[in-house]
């Protein structure tokens, strides 16, 4: 099964954040990307730019209205994703669980829906 | 093939209600499919209504319902007319004599062993694990849930759909989780289990204290689970600690169903079998010193069990015990028990002291067994006043009927106290 892994973490909080810590941090991403592509889990992944430079775009009675921002106001803001092949929901928690987001923001396991064409 | 005597309805009801998670747990392991597979249970039943009533009890009755639910299972997946990938594998596993396993019993036991991890699952919402545990491995009609749990059957249906739709859709495993998760996972099954008890023990709203149908569905649970992990610890001390509880479900209600406290009960209607079995496994689930949580409960229960009078407890041995319990799992309700315990062995104004600290942090202070007890450490130390006040706190947060009333006269006995005293 196909699942992704949304990681959300509170922007605010990870500004204040020192760097030795952002560095850390960066090299966890590195090495996690690595050991899941190699285990031939990874189907795609990217971290995010803030959610300040989001734009939400709806079409209502044939217009486009395009507004500033995210959809919705939340404490955490979604800051990347990864795209994961697992064999059940308990092996895409495990891997879930190694993303270094997870240890302080959280990571939404979404299975990806099967389409028969 | 088949015996001489016809089977009654009843005789079905009570053969679907003790087979049904076990025939269930293996049509889901042949059918890969959880709906499928409840979908054919159910048409085997329904089959088996009309043919054993007519013809008597085949002398298999488990093998003659999964046989006739793969063969509904064929003709529904046949009858479908929409085109589905899957269709043909579903008919080929169904097909499959996948089911007749060599180990027989065993095989059995891992199944159903599977369908409690899965109903289970940490992914799941705790009210729709409880649901999915009655449903499925008790045989309990969503009507009887839904009951139980005072919901509309509408909105519990929906909660069961919901849920089975997750174990599809997300990939919720149908298996006993690996060794390194085990324990975690153990423990959110034996979570759901006490949660059943405890609802049933002391309901948390309805006219009636205890709930015996849901104390008795928690006691069957966790036999299953002590019959399928034996040599688990954990799981022997959930059940004895409920077995021991639920053998004064008699004298803990009078005949007008008012509450009669455990210092009043009359112990000669406590269930002595019941006590023995759970005095038995109490022992079992380990030393005290290297005891689980639900072991060390066991142990205090252990203690009210074997004294032959309220004076005759060893209040001193069960604050011990709430201590160590403490040290498992820090609660503010354990330290608040460990207080009441303390007040009896050593006096209501040490236990009030205790209580009053625990109320000053502020944890329980919607906790309306936080209130009871103050109150009747202070009804103990004749402050009458400050007792009623507490009561009636402890009213304005309590649940069930029969609670309430016991409250409200222990609030008229403080109060015609105090008037006495001006």
């Amino acid at each position: 099964m196909q699942y992704m892994l949304l990681i959300y973490d509170s922007e605010a909080d990870s500004k204040k954040r020192p760097d030795a810590e952002k560095k850390a941090e960066y090299e966890g991403y590195m090495t996690f990307t690595r050991e899941i592509a190699q285990a031939g889990k990874l189907k795609a992944g990217d971290p995010l730019e803030p959610s300040t430079t989001a734009t939400t775009v709806r079409v209502r009675n044939g217009k486009t209205v395009v507004t500033d921002g995210p959809f919705a106001e939340t404490k955490e803001q979604l800051g990347g994703y990864y795209m994961v092949e697992a064999k059940d929901l308990d092996e895409a928690i495990s891997i879930a669980a190694r993303i270094p987001t997870s240890k302080y923001g959280s990571i939404e396991v979404r299975p990806v829906m099967k389409i028969n064409m | 093939m088949a015996l001489p005597m016809a089977s009654t309805a009843s005789d079905l009801d009570r053969f679907y209600r003790e087979e049904f998670g076990r025939i269930l747990a293996t049509l889901i392991r042949v059918l890969g499919d959880f709906d499928l597979a409840e979908e054919a249970a159910h048409d085997a039943f329904a089959a088996a209504l009309e043919q054993w009533e007519r013809e008597g009890t085949p002398l298999n009755p488990r093998a003659w319902i999964i046989g006739v639910a793969r063969h509904k299972v064929i003709d529904r997946i046949r009858r479908q007319a929409r085109f589905d990938s899957r269709r043909e594998e579903l008919i080929r596993m169904a097909e499959s004599d996948s089911s007749d396993s060599p180990d027989g019993e065993n095989a059995f036991r891992d199944e159903r062993l599977r369908l409690i991890f899965t109903c289970c699952h940490p992914a799941i919402a705790d009210d729709a694990k409880v649901a999915l545990s009655l449903h499925t491995l008790c045989g309990r009609k969503t009507e009887e849930i839904a009951r139980a749990f005072l919901t509309a059957p509408a909105t519990m249906a929906q909660r069961l759909v919901r849920a089975k739709r997750k174990i599809r859709a997300a990939g919720i495993p149908y298996e006993v989780p690996s060794a390194e998760l085990l324990s975690e996972r153990l423990a959110s099954v034996m979570a759901v289990i006490y949660l059943v008890f405890n609802e049933g023990y002391t309901a948390s709203s309805g006219d009636r204290l205890m709930r015996t149908d849901l104390c008795a569905e928690a006691i069957r649970l966790a036999r299953v689970l002590v019959e399928l992990m034996p040599s688990e610890p954990e799981p022997r001390g959930l059940l004895a600690m409920m077995l021991l509880h639920d053998s004064r479900r008699d004298a803990r209600v009078d005949q007008q169903g008012e509450m009669v406290l455990l210092e009043d009960q009359d112990r000669a209607r406590w269930d002595r079998g019941q006590i023995a079995e759970g005095l038995a496994l109490a022992q079992c689930a380990g030393r005290i010193e290297c005891a689980g949580p639900y072991a060390a409960q066991a142990a205090i229960a252990a203690e009210h069990s074997r004294a032959i009078d309220a004076e005759a407890t060893d209040w001193k041995r069960i604050a011990e015990l709430y201590e160590r319990l403490s040290e498992l799992s820090a609660s503010p309700v354990i330290e608040l028990n460990r207080a009441v315990a303390i007040a009896m062995a050593e006096g209501a104004e040490v236990g009030l002291a205790l209580i009053d600290s625990i109320a000053g942090r502020g944890d329980l202070s919607d906790y309306y067994l936080l209130w009871a007890a103050r109150a009747d450490m202070l009804r103990r130390l004749g402050r009458w006043s400050e007792a009623a006040e507490s009561y009636t706190m402890a009213l304005g947060l309590v649940g069930s009927a029969p609670e309430r009333r016991f409250l409200r006269r222990r609030l008229e006995q403080v109060t015609r106290q105090n008037s006495q005293l001006g």
